[in-house]
């Protein structure tokens, strides 16, 4: 068995990614591909401390998370076709609309 | 005693039955079938009639100077205190009460007698107009309103009276209203009278403040010692000396009086309505514009007679004028060629008659010359509507002639009232008419020579109506001439009575000089004693029998020459009337233009009120209309301009001013409103970041706690 650090240091590697690639990039659907990325590395955790401590709980959670993402997905798709319909983009330093 | 009886205690009826009618006509008279407007009208007048009749022989059962009867109905106007010219303060009231005395008496037989007659005339002769309700409801209100006049117990409720005859005058005149003469005529009347009506508006203030009542007497009331009429009141003040024969105030008010008298009387200067009022219907012609409402105001001089017995100006105010109108009158009278035309100048030449007899103290003559004119002068009118009917609406007595056995009973009617206007005896005109030239005779030998040239005038015009009217040979149209027929029995009949009246209606003023004894002198002498006994030359005088049979012979030879004359201008053609008016074609042209009065009054009064009007309008449009309207609107505007600069600058200012401030004071916030959400979401890890920093130490406790 692995230890704990290899799958914290894999989660950290895959969050921090998803982060640079939530900040910097500027299609809207690579954004939520990091988001889904960011929200892999929390599942890693979860189910590496799960095994560590030999409590499900953790694996439950991560279950839902995998549920969430779907459903995140989804709706953040769904978001971004209307908008695109409306707007003819999906870059999303063109999506300035709350700007004063 | 004081007479009493049923008629008397209803007097109130008689002013009432025509007034029912008249409202049920004006009101719902359309719905009323033509018999039902005939019956009602003609009855309610009938009814009147009758109830006068009935007063009238109640009050005569009293002795002489008890006939008085007076009741008030209710206080018309509410009694206050007024101050009188002297200072203190009296209660003033005016009530709605009617007086019958000899005098009313007289007033109120004619007018409900003539008048029945007219009404039940009228059903003939309006039988084929249109509006027949509507006449008829004037004429009854008409009949109301005069009964309302010569009843009443006070100035102010005769005053009622006054202008409802003036009110239904007009209406009756401008009947035809849809004819622009006859509204314009109407309109004339209604503005001439109001002239008139101010001036006697004025004598009843005058009245009311120099003796403090203005009922005609106390005489006939239960408590006639409590209150005060006129009568009395100047009684008292002539017997504590505060007013004198002559006294200024008196000749004041009696000449204000007069002023309305001249305007319904149809005297100079206010005459000029009277012929234009022809162009009403003939039956009010005959009613209102000859045997009643014109004289109203002779009554009205004769009512408040006590006054003018202490007003001796004011009478020859009143003699002059009235002479001056007979003359003037009938010289126009002469020259005309409408068959009312005539009559309307005879009538107002007669009214002059009956002022003159005022003016020179006889008012029981004026009264009795108010009584015969009425029959002889509604019997003429009456007459000339049944020639117009006959003659299919034609007026003008050129295009007549030849009628007097066409239309046999107007045509010895008409000749009846033509002898007894002309002043031939026996006939009615002949007594009351040399009554007046009698009285004359004794108080201004001048007046006397113009009364008396005004009979002959009188005989020559009446003669040169009849002339041309009925002899001769017919001058009318082909169609007018077959369709001259005697009028119906409606018509007809009114004019048998009348002329019944016309001679024989003089007999009761027989003249003592023709061993008679004067009757309607007699009894109208209570209401005529004055306040005073000696009021100089005013006094009934009783003249020597020869000087008046000599008077009366020369009358009656002016009368006759005229009647000559006429006879020889139209009848025998000896004197033709063309040579006559080439020899004097100025006298002619200014009798024929009614010496240009109406162009006069145009000239100075009429076209100056226009051009009053036109100044008036003018400086309506630039000076109201400028100024006042134009010039409102400029400063609302200016106010709003003002205002509009304020709310745009220090309202709205304000209110941008904290609007800057805060976008001022938002400034740095702003700045982290980019609008890119990576910008946001690395500020959300900044924040993580530096909260994870700040709280790392924790998260060991943290992790420990959750172990």
């Amino acid at each position: 068995m692995l230890p704990i650090g290899h799958y914290l240091f894999l989660s950290a590697a895959l969050f921090i990614i998803g982060v640079i690639g939530v900040i910097t990039r500027r299609n809207v659907i690579v954004i939520l591909m990091s988001i889904e990325l960011i929200l892999n590395a929390v599942n890693i955790n979860l189910v590496a401390f799960s095994r560590l401590y030999g409590d499900v709980a953790g694996q439950v959670f991560a279950l839902f998370i995998i549920a969430d993402a779907a459903a995140e997905a989804a709706v953040g798709l769904g978001i971004i076709i209307a908008f695109f319909r409306n707007r003819e983009t999906v870059l999303a330093d063109e999506m300035d609309l709350l700007k004063w | 005693m004081t007479p009493t009886g049923t008629f008397l205690s209803f007097l109130w009826l008689i002013p009432l039955f025509p007034l029912a009618t008249a409202a049920l006509m004006l009101f719902v008279g359309r719905r009323i079938p033509k018999a039902g407007v005939s019956l009602l009208c003609v009855g309610s007048v009938g009814l009147s009639f009758i109830c006068a009749v009935g007063a009238v022989f109640e009050l005569l059962a009293a002795d002489l100077e008890h006939r008085v009867s007076q009741q008030i109905l209710f206080e018309w106007l509410t009694p206050g205190p007024m101050q009188m010219t002297g200072g203190h303060l009296v209660r003033f009231v005016a009530d709605w009460g009617f007086l019958l005395d000899p005098l009313s008496c007289v007033m109120v037989l004619v007018v409900t007698g003539v008048g029945f007659l007219i009404h039940v005339y009228s059903v003939g002769y309006m039988a084929h107009e249109g509006g027949y309700y509507r006449f008829f409801g004037y004429m009854n209100l008409f009949m109301f309103a005069m009964l309302t006049l010569v009843l009443a117990n006070n100035m102010l409720l005769m005053f009622v009276g006054w202008e409802g005859v003036g009110l239904c005058s007009y209406l009756l005149i401008g009947f035809y209203f849809l004819k622009k003469s006859a509204s314009d005529a109407g309109k004339k009347a209604f503005i001439v009278n109001r002239i008139g009506d101010a001036g006697f508006i004025l004598g009843i203030l005058l009245t009311a403040v120099t003796l403090g009542t203005i009922r005609f007497t106390s005489n006939g009331l239960p408590d006639a010692e409590g209150t005060s009429g006129i009568l009395q009141s100047l009684k008292a003040a002539v017997d504590a000396h505060a007013l004198a024969f002559g006294a200024p105030v008196l000749t004041g008010i009696a000449l204000l009086l007069f002023v309305g008298a001249m305007g319904k009387s149809a005297q100079i200067p206010l005459y000029v309505w009277l012929p234009d009022a022809m162009e009403g219907p003939t039956p009010v012609s005959a009613l209102i514009h000859a045997a009643t409402m014109v004289t109203a105001g002779v009554y009205m001089v004769v009512r408040m007679n006590a006054v003018y017995q202490l007003a001796p100006a004011a009478m020859d105010v009143v003699a002059v004028v009235g002479a001056v109108t007979a003359i003037f009158a009938a010289s126009m009278a002469l020259v005309q060629n409408d068959i009312k035309k005539v009559l309307a100048y005879s009538t107002i030449s007669q009214l002059g008659y009956m002022f003159l007899a005022l003016g020179v103290g006889a008012f029981a003559a004026g009264i009795f010359h108010l009584m015969t004119h009425a029959f002889f002068k509604a019997l003429l009118f009456l007459g000339a509507g049944s020639v117009i009917h006959a003659m299919s609406g034609e007026q003008d007595i050129r295009k007549m002639g030849g009628l007097w056995d066409k239309i046999p009973v107007t045509a010895r009617t008409f000749g009846i009232a033509t002898l007894a206007i002309a002043g031939i005896f026996p006939f009615a005109g002949f007594f009351s008419k040399d009554e007046i030239l009698g009285r004359a005779f004794d108080r201004f030998f001048f007046l006397w020579i113009v009364g008396f040239v005004t009979a002959g005038l009188t005989a020559f015009y009446m003669f040169r109506l009849l002339f041309l009217t009925f002899f001769g040979y017919s001058r009318a149209d082909e169609h007018v001439e077959k369709h001259i027929h005697e009028s119906p029995r409606a018509m007809t009949v009114p004019l048998t009575i009348l002329a019944g009246l016309s001679v024989i209606g003089g007999w009761i003023g027989w003249p003592g000089a023709l061993g008679g004894e004067n009757r309607f002198e007699r009894f109208l002498e209570p209401v005529l004693a004055g306040v005073i006994s000696e009021t100089g030359a005013v006094r009934i005088a009783h003249h020597a029998v020869a000087k008046e049979i000599f008077l009366m012979v020369l009358s009656l030879s002016i009368a006759g020459a005229g009647i000559w004359l006429a006879y020889e201008f139209y009848r025998t053609k000896r004197i033709a009337p063309e040579l006559v008016v080439k020899k004097w074609p100025k006298v002619y042209e200014l009798l024929v233009h009614k010496y240009y009065v109406d162009e006069i009054y145009d000239a100075l009064i009429v076209n100056r009120v226009k051009d009053l009007g036109t100044l008036l309008g003018v400086l309506d449009a630039n000076v109201i209309d400028g100024l006042g309207v134009n010039g409102a609107g400029w400063l609302a505007r200016f106010g709003s301009r003002v205002s509009m600069w304020w709310d745009k600058w220090v309202i709205d200012g304000l209110l941008n001013f904290g609007a800057k401030l805060t976008q001022l004071f938002s400034y740095p916030v702003r700045l982290l409103q980019t609008g890119l959400f990576s910008s946001y979401a690395l500020l959300i890890l900044v924040g993580l970041v530096v909260l994870l920093a700040y709280y790392g130490h924790h998260m060991q406790t943290l992790v420990r706690a959750v172990r």
